[in-house]
């Protein structure tokens, strides 16, 4: 097995009109055990950006100590948030500082930039970017999560419809995926808000 | 093979770990304590490599007790379980630990607590965690009787539950285990279930 496959994990962020969506699933797993049913794979970088952080459940926590970090520091010296753009660049550089010994990560990036207009992005576990108009996926699911978001993607979705859209294709992509699954997460940032719920999907 | 596991009830935490010494086919003794007593109110139950169990196990209880001769006051367990794994992650890609590490506590604001830190310095905080081979077997049997809000009789009963499963259904499964318990009152151990008498040593 893999060490990409070892805890198990889906991710995806899709675009809307002026507003963005990311969700995951919530399993932590040691290969075919599930040790817990509540992990939290996407984190507040700031109201208007979030990362999730796919692959093995160790590296994915120290990465996201070591962004929150940088983060904070940036906040302390800029005095303001940082863009998602600057920070999906943040993400690329420490991911390819570690080049020969890397973070068994895939990181997916979502964010509201310059005029509330939604950004996301993946980075490959050696940090190369992969921006996309419309949706980004990461993890185990990752390959059914294509099928399914390419399916049931519309562009300038409401958030309403984002948020219906998106939870369907994450529950669909990770009931065909032993690793992932034990339902989900779903935050819909808009301009003005964020929703986060968590979606009762098969529990197996 | 090493079992090692732990859950949660409304005011306390209660660990379980096997309590044998083995090196390849051969049982050293029977009556080793994985359980470790970290400081008034928290109890580390670890299993792994034996070298590194101890080795770790220590080094974390003397910079828990450098924290709070420094300080004047205790590490909450969260703290000390991201303490631990800390160093077990930066020691991953140097030269590992293979330790894993149940992590129970009992915080005045908080309540009790269990965190889960595998080798590979995953944490997570559960209710119910278990390691190794015993893992397969308790998990079920917790998942099966366990709910929020069970009393500590209850709780040594599913602990009785769970022991028996291990014993009947596991090929390698060891003879004696020790339950130690950390509530308001502190972490101590609660007791021995024995179905092979120790060497007298």
């Amino acid at each position: 097995m893999s060490i990409f496959e070892y805890n198990g994990s889906a991710l995806v962020a899709m675009v809307g009109k002026n507003c963005f969506a990311i969700a995951s699933d919530r399993r932590l797993g040691v290969q075919l055990q599930t040790i817990a049913t509540d992990f939290q794979r996407i984190s507040k970088v700031h109201d208007r950006l979030f990362i999730g952080l796919s692959g093995l459940a160790t590296d994915a926590q120290t990465l996201h100590q070591r962004l929150m970090f940088r983060h904070k520091l940036y906040q302390l010296r800029e005095e303001r948030d940082m863009k998602p753009e600057t920070f999906a660049s943040l993400v690329s550089a420490l991911l390819y500082e570690k080049r020969f010994g890397p973070y068994f990560c895939q990181p997916v990036i979502a964010g509201l930039s310059d005029g509330d207009k939604p950004f996301i992005c993946t980075t490959d576990s050696i940090g190369a970017k992969e921006l996309a108009k419309d949706f980004v996926v990461a993890g185990t699911a990752g390959d059914s999560l294509y099928g399914a978001c390419e399916a049931m993607f519309k562009p300038d979705m409401e958030p309403e419809e984002l948020f219906e859209t998106l939870s369907q294709a994450l529950l669909a992509s990770v009931d065909r995926d032993c690793l992932s699954g034990w339902g989900g997460h779903i935050y819909v940032v808009t301009p003005t808000e964020v929703k986060e719920c968590t979606l009762k999907g098969r529990m197996d | 093979m090493e079992c090692v596991f732990g859950l949660v009830g409304n005011d306390y935490a209660i660990v379980v770990a096997d309590t044998s010494a083995v090196h390849s086919i051969l049982v050293h003794k029977s009556n080793e304590d994985k359980i470790m007593v970290l400081d008034s109110h928290k109890l580390v139950a670890a299993s792994g490599e034996p070298g590194d169990r101890v080795q770790f196990t220590e080094y974390i209880q003397k910079n828990v007790a450098l924290y709070q001769f420094r300080n004047g006051i205790p590490l909450t367990t969260a703290a000390a379980a991201n303490f631990t794994r800390g160093e077990l992650a930066t020691a991953l890609r140097k030269n590992p630990y293979q330790v894993n590490v149940l992590m129970a506590g009992y915080d005045k604001e908080i309540g009790p607590s269990l965190y889960y830190i595998d080798y590979i310095a995953t944490l997570h905080k559960v209710d119910r965690g278990a390691f190794g081979y015993g893992s397969y077997f308790c998990l079920a049997m917790m998942d099966r009787h366990y709910h929020s809000g069970m009393t500590v009789e209850e709780a040594i009963d599913l602990v009785d539950k769970s022991i028996l499963e291990i014993r009947s259904r596991l090929v390698v499964a060891p003879p004696n285990f020790v339950i130690k318990i950390v509530d308001k009152d502190g972490a101590r151990e609660y007791a021995w279930r024995e179905s092979v008498k120790p060497d007298a040593a």
